[in-house]
């Protein structure tokens, strides 16, 4: 059986400006994704949870108050406690500057998606890399 | 055949029609406003049927107020130029506002951090990583008197851009003021405290609807009688729009608002004369040029036939709609940021036709960090440029009897009305919220005009055309140090053990005391910031009694 790939969409921190996330989640749906959209203040404990319940493939995270770099190495370090890393793909969107993505990157988180993104392209990139092993095996 | 002049066809408009449509190419449809409106090639007397001067529009500073609220307008005053600024520490933020005072700017506005807009200190465990990121870090008395040292509070006007805890700002600016010599009587400025639009738009609520309700009725029967030049709601479409609303949806779902907070204030034994003519708006200046300046003078003429109509008020005061502008941020572009400058300065000429009585305009490096000194300058310049050099501010509501902006006006007034009429219908503004009725609207709109972005439908240099491959940004962003929420945090840990530990449970306990007794809150919340009590603590004392509200995420 052909099994759907599975994002959780969330807004971790304090802040409610939730446009972006919402129109990646039915980006996402439309394209034929199974999305749980969690909503906000969402803390990265609560992330982390909701997507090993969910079994999720991917997480994306939107962030535009200035806590990237807090919420992000969280996020990591406790998919990492819980041996997700690397089974899940983390990538995530907002307001983040050039040097900031680079650091994030290095994290382990796979992409960050900056104003004015496509949400082909971001469709795109999860078929791709879900396609490449980093979860089940999918339809395209 | 019409008996009105404006409704008899104009001699050879037919033909002329005719004439048009054979040359017309390309795709017809690619002529709509950015909210989807389609405009037609032409306008003439006949697109106003029934158009009547004294009814429609009237005199600037007179009733129904369609060309503007002032008599003399800008050649009596200027609007205000007034900048958003806030981030760091309070004293990070007292620079920039000396910087902007400096420099000819002519009143503050405050953006707070996400912890002291939710109603959390700093040492709070949600606040890790929040604190002074996105505006300025309060937690106590001891920060406000930082972030107004050396600002004599009866020369300022304050905007505050606070909401769910903004009954406890309002109290801390009163308690600067008392520490300045200043009475709260002599203070001017503006609260956004428009709760509301919170539900409906930008998320930043704490309480459920009805109690929060109750804090901004408490705030409006406060200020009537003790600092009667406050601006005591500013509501808000800014965000409707930022959210992804069309122009129509922010008319019509921010006068409803208002609409509601009037009814709030009745309901709670208050004269609408005398609460009324401190309400002010705040709404969005977007790319769509003759869109939003039908937007604002459509918004004037609805509220001032309502207020006087259905609300029975008969102060003028009352009637006449005074409103901020803020250039759209959700415009900006991250690709070519410098090209944000150019898009400011056509959203900022747009508000000031529109009849603006302050105006924020956005820095271009927005798309990308907080603003830099010199972005922030470039955009207070662009403010200036107007005022100073274009001469747009010679003669009052320019475009007033222009065919196409009239026609406009009469469009959005009437995509407001019929959306009144379902918001009544689903029982008012609260229960809109509570059905997602609002935050569905505004999700598909924002959809469909991500998809016309996507589909080159509607095209946005830099993004989807004329973009450049090897694009490097080459703007300095403004940087928060990460230690400043260190500092941040050891100093409001220092002032609980310093203060009067005392003094603070006393005030604390009447606080809660007055909440369960349904008192007016004003005067407890005050007594607890002069003890020095925190933001967070004030706020703990409301979300006992009060609960938080949970919205379901829709999308």
């Amino acid at each position: 059986m052909e099994r759907k790939i599975r994002v959780l969409i969330a807004k971790p921190g304090l802040d409610g400006h939730d446009r972006g996330a919402k129109i990646v989640a039915g980006a996402l749906r439309d394209a034929g994704m199974e999305v749980i959209y969690v909503g906000l203040r969402q803390t990265p404990e609560m992330i982390v949870e909701s997507a090993i319940q969910e079994d999720v493939d991917v997480i994306g995270i939107s962030i535009l108050s200035g806590a990237h770099n807090t919420i992000f190495s969280r996020v990591m370090s406790l998919l990492k406690d819980q041996g997700a890393e690397g089974q899940i793909l983390v990538c995530g969107g907002g307001i983040i500057p050039q040097e900031d993505r680079e650091k994030l990157l290095a994290m382990g988180v796979s992409r960050m998606f900056g104003p004015g993104t496509a949400t082909s392209e971001i469709v795109e990139f999860i078929r791709q890399s879900i396609g490449e092993g980093m979860g089940e095996a999918q339809e395209t | 055949m019409a008996d009105s002049p404006a409704e008899k066809e104009i001699a050879g408009e037919q033909q002329w029609r005719e004439k048009a449509q054979a040359k017309a190419s390309g795709d017809e449809d690619s002529f709509v406003t950015i909210s989807g409106i389609p405009v037609d090639i032409l306008h003439t007397p006949g697109s106003l049927p029934g158009f009547d001067y004294q009814r429609h529009l009237g005199f600037p500073g007179e009733f129904p107020y369609t060309r503007g609220i002032r008599h003399n307008m800008y050649r009596g005053r200027l609007w205000t130029m007034r900048q958003f600024a806030g981030f760091g520490s309070a004293a990070d933020t007292n620079r920039r506002f000396k910087y902007l005072l400096d420099r000819g700017q002519t009143g503050l506005s405050t953006a707070f951090d996400m912890p002291t807009l939710m109603g959390y200190d700093s040492d709070h465990v949600f606040s890790q990583g929040e604190v002074g990121r996105c505006g300025v870090a309060i937690d106590s008395l001891e920060d406000m008197e930082i972030l107004f040292d050396g600002i004599p509070l009866d020369k300022v006007s304050t905007s505050m851009t606070i909401n769910a805890p903004a009954a406890i700002l309002l109290a801390l600016y009163i308690a600067v003021g008392e520490k300045q010599g200043v009475p709260s009587e002599k203070l001017r400025g503006t609260l956004q405290n428009d709760i509301l639009k919170e539900y409906i738009a930008q998320k930043e609520w704490i309480f459920p609807p009805t109690p929060h309700m109750k804090l901004i009725t408490d705030i409006m029967g406060f200020c009537a009688q003790h600092v009667p030049k406050w601006n005591t709601i500013s509501i808000s479409g800014y965000h409707i729009r930022e959210a992804g609303s069309t122009a129509v949806q922010e008319l019509a779902f921010t006068l409803a608002d208002g609409f509601a907070y009037v009814q709030a204030g009745i309901d709670a034994g208050l004269d609408v004369d005398v609460f009324a003519p401190r309400l002010s708006f705040f709404f969005n200046a977007h790319m769509d040029f003759f869109e939003e300046i039908a937007k604002y003078r459509a918004a004037r003429r609805i509220w001032a036939r309502t207020m006087r109509g259905k609300y029975g008020a008969k102060n003028p005061l009352s009637w006449l709609m005074r409103f901020h502008t803020q250039t759209a941020g959700c415009s900006l572009t991250a690709q070519q940021p410098e090209n944000n400058i150019v898009r400011t300065a056509f959203q900022a000429l747009s508000a000031v036709l529109g009849g603006t009585q302050s105006l924020h305009t956005n820095s271009m490096d927005e798309s990308l960090a907080l603003p830099s000194e010199k972005a922030v300058q470039i955009a207070l310049r662009t403010q200036q440029i107007i005022a100073h050099e274009t001469g747009v501010v010679n003669a009052i509501d320019p475009l007033g009897g222009s065919y196409f902006v009239e026609s406009l006006t009469n469009e959005m007034e009437a995509g407001a009305e019929e959306y009144f009429r379902k918001i009544e219908a689903l029982g008012g503004v609260i229960a809109g919220i509570e059905k997602a009725f609002f935050q569905r609207e505004i999700a598909a709109a924002a959809s469909a005009y991500q998809k016309a972005v996507e589909q080159e439908k509607r095209v946005v240099v830099g993004v989807n055309r004329y973009e450049r491959e090897d694009e490097e940004v080459e703007i300095e962003l403004l940087r928060i140090d990460q230690q400043m929420e260190e500092d941040q945090k050891k100093k409001v840990r220092s002032l609980r053990a310093r203060r009067d530990s005392r003094a603070v449970s006393k005030a604390c306990k009447a606080l809660r005391e007055a909440t369960g007794k349904d008192k007016n809150l004003i005067p407890p919340i005050l007594e607890a910031v002069r003890a020095y009590a925190t933001l967070g603590e004030i706020c703990d004392v409301l979300r006992e009694i009060y609960g938080e509200y949970r919205e379901p995420p829709v999308f």
